[in-house]
């Protein structure tokens, strides 16, 4: 096994054999020659051909890569037409009486010189381009076609260097890898690598011996593994198929419906903690924040968090989103999440404890000031606001006493705020048993799975050792979310789920069936629920499992 | 003869692709159009001239046109330079 080590220019694994890509190099020799005149007639030919070639380059890469990169064919030919180039050429057989391919080579090798001297990385790589044109002019010459790579299985390709019009002469289907000693992150190669979506490695001094053995390409390493031990081999192996499917969910579902092959459709959005997770909800095509957990304001701090700190992150989380729907859930403190500052006494049963909504109702202070700085952002985007931990239609009416006294203060202050839809969490089992009551009262409902699991089966979700018997596919579990859901809607209310269920690919066809408007999940897995979501079929006799049986 | 002065916005500056749309752009009229920074001079007929100037971001180039269509000419070329550049 041999490692060599290089800069990576784009990340992904390849595995296959190596080929090692070898330049004909034109071999030109100095003739003295007497008819100058017909020598600067072949000049004038060759350039003819070379235009008409890279024309068809040109067609091609445009198909290919797209018209932005397929531009340098389009600026190959103008340099074939440049009046310096040209003159130089005609003028050294003139006045040296060389042949052509001389002084193609000649003038080639100067003006390529001239843009390696530049002091700019960029133009340093324009003398592959020179040399390129030079190259395709005296292959014209010599009567050469183009050669490019022949192979019928795929490949590794390594070479010292490669210029553009090579990269693109290539079967694309039979490349893996592109590994090359020279090059840069600006060359057409490290493009045409991202374009394709495969690994890319430079500056790696491979040895000539490695041509045609079993090869790794680490494009997140930057390294070419020549002859890798099974036990590497097996681990690239795994970690090319993950690869594989991420790329394949970005590629193929970024911008696309969360909707089943029998056309029925859901929302599929992202769970925050912070805002810094916003990037990744973006990069991940979610459709909206479904949870934005705010404790983290309060976590972070050793006081609690001002209304206008408050009020800068919820606006950068809602401009960020630029109109996608953001659903704020409202402080939860208490349980399992402590903060000094609170002073709340050391509990017996914290989860069934004195935490989140009725923390907010005991110490309505806490609570205005996150409700007022959440209105105060409302203009920015589109807020949704959900409480947690309900039991009674009461704490709703109190919590709408208090959201109207709020926008009452802003509106005789002047200060302009958006309405704001209301939801409340569904992850006590009392809520789910008044849920047709408290539709009345809410525009949605979000549903907590993890909480309404532990409340549900009577579960610590902090005890190890009841693991075994932590049932998330509960048919209890499952029939709440169906009651949910109905009544939910029977009340006029769009139903979610911002719990780990929502992200249970085996059971997100359930969801479905029942009506689900929206799940919220990790962002990194909001792709691949799409995925499932798009592979799924309502209408297929076989989708009614037994699970399905004992939900209804 | 008309003249005008430009602060490149392009993170590349004058690279192969605007140059080679300038080219194209100013092939097209009578009028002698030069670009120039610092003591250098590129005709804009001519690629390679162009690059080699080594404008970028930042750098200030003027252009000088002059011929029969210099209005015309000076018109197309300074909103292409606007766009591209």
């Amino acid at each position: 096994m041999q490692k060599y080590n290089g800069k990576s220019v784009f990340g992904g694994i390849a595995i296959g054999k190596t080929l090692i890509f070898r330049k004909n190099e034109n071999q030109v020799r100095r003739k003295h020659i007497t008819n100058t005149e017909a020598e600067i007639l072949r000049v004038d030919e060759a350039r003819e051909k070379a235009k008409e070639e890279l024309q068809e380059l040109y067609e091609k890469a445009v198909i290919e890569v797209g018209e932005q990169n397929a531009m340098i064919f389009e600026v190959h030919q103008m340099m074939l037409d440049d009046q310096d180039y040209v003159d130089s050429v005609i003028h050294m057989i003139k006045t040296e009486e060389i042949n052509a391919e001389f002084a193609v080579a000649s003038a080639g090798d100067n003006f390529a010189e001239m843009f390696a001297s530049m002091d700019d990385e960029y133009m340093k790589e324009r003398a592959a381009d020179v040399k390129d044109i030079s190259n395709r002019l005296i292959k014209i010459l010599q009567g050469n076609s183009d050669s490019g790579i022949q192979s019928e299985v795929p490949y590794i390709l390594v070479a010292d260097d490669l210029a553009p019009s090579e990269t693109l002469q290539l079967d694309k289907s039979k490349v893996l890898a592109f590994v090359t000693r020279k090059g840069s992150t600006n060359s057409h190669t490290a493009i045409l690598a991202r374009m394709m979506n495969i690994p890319a490695l430079i500056g790696v001094n491979y040895d000539e011996s490695c041509d045609g053995k079993d090869a790794i390409v680490d494009g997140y390493e930057g390294a070419l593994v020549i002859e890798p031990t099974i036990e590497i081999l097996d681990s690239m192996k795994e970690k090319q198929q993950e690869d594989h499917y991420k790329k394949k969910l970005q590629l193929e579902l970024k911008g696309k419906d969360n909707v089943t092959l029998d056309g029925k459709r859901i929302d599929i959005y992202a769970n925050i903690g912070s805002v810094s997770d916003v990037a990744a909800v973006l990069q991940n095509d979610a459709g909206g924040i479904g949870l934005f957990r705010s404790e983290f304001l309060y976590l972070e701090k050793h006081t609690f968090p001002t209304e206008e700190e408050q009020f800068q992150t919820y606006k950068a989380v809602l401009e960020n989103m630029a109109g996608k729907k953001v659903i704020i859930r409202t402080l939860d403190i208490g349980a399992d999440k402590q903060v000094d500052y609170f002073g709340l006494e050391k509990e017996e049963n914290p989860a069934m404890g004195y935490r989140a909504i009725r923390i907010c109702l005991n110490q309505p202070d806490i609570f205005r000031t996150q409700l007022r700085a959440i209105y105060r952002a409302s203009v920015y985007g589109t807020v949704a606001i959900m409480y947690p931990m309900i039991i009674s239609v009461d704490e709703v009416k109190q919590i709408k006493e208090i959201v109207q006294s709020i926008k009452d203060e802003l509106t005789s202050q002047g200060i302009p705020f958006h309405d704001v839809e209301q939801g409340v969490m569904i992850e006590t089992p009392a809520a789910v048993m008044i849920s047709d009551l408290l539709a009345e009262e809410v525009d949605f409902f979000s549903i907590g799975t993890n909480d309404l699991t532990q409340y549900t089966l009577a579960i610590d979700r902090q005890n190890p050792k009841l693991d075994p018997i932590y049932n998330a596919h509960h048919p209890a579990v499952l029939r709440m979310i169906r009651m949910v859901v109905e009544n939910g809607h029977k009340g006029g209310c769009w139903v979610g789920i911002c719990g780990e269920l929502g992200a249970d690919t085996t059971l997100i066809e359930e969801f479905i069936n029942m009506g689900l408007d929206e799940v919220s999940v990790s962002p990194n897995l909001v792709l691949s629920v799409r995925d499932k979501v798009r592979n799924t079929n309502l209408s297929d006799p076989t989708f009614h499992s037994k699970k399905s049986r004992e939900v209804y | 003869m008309k003249e005008f002065s430009y602060i490149i916005k392009d993170e590349l500056g004058i690279h192969a692709r605007p140059a080679g749309l300038l080219v194209k752009k100013a092939s097209s009229f009578q009028s002698n159009i030069t670009i120039m920074k610092d003591s250098k001079k590129a005709d804009s007929r001519k690629i390679f001239s162009l690059m080699s100037l080594g404008a970028k971001q930042g750098d200030t180039i003027t252009i000088q046109i002059s011929g029969e269509d210099e209005d015309e000419a000076f018109t197309a070329v300074s909103e292409f330079i606007k766009e591209n550049l």
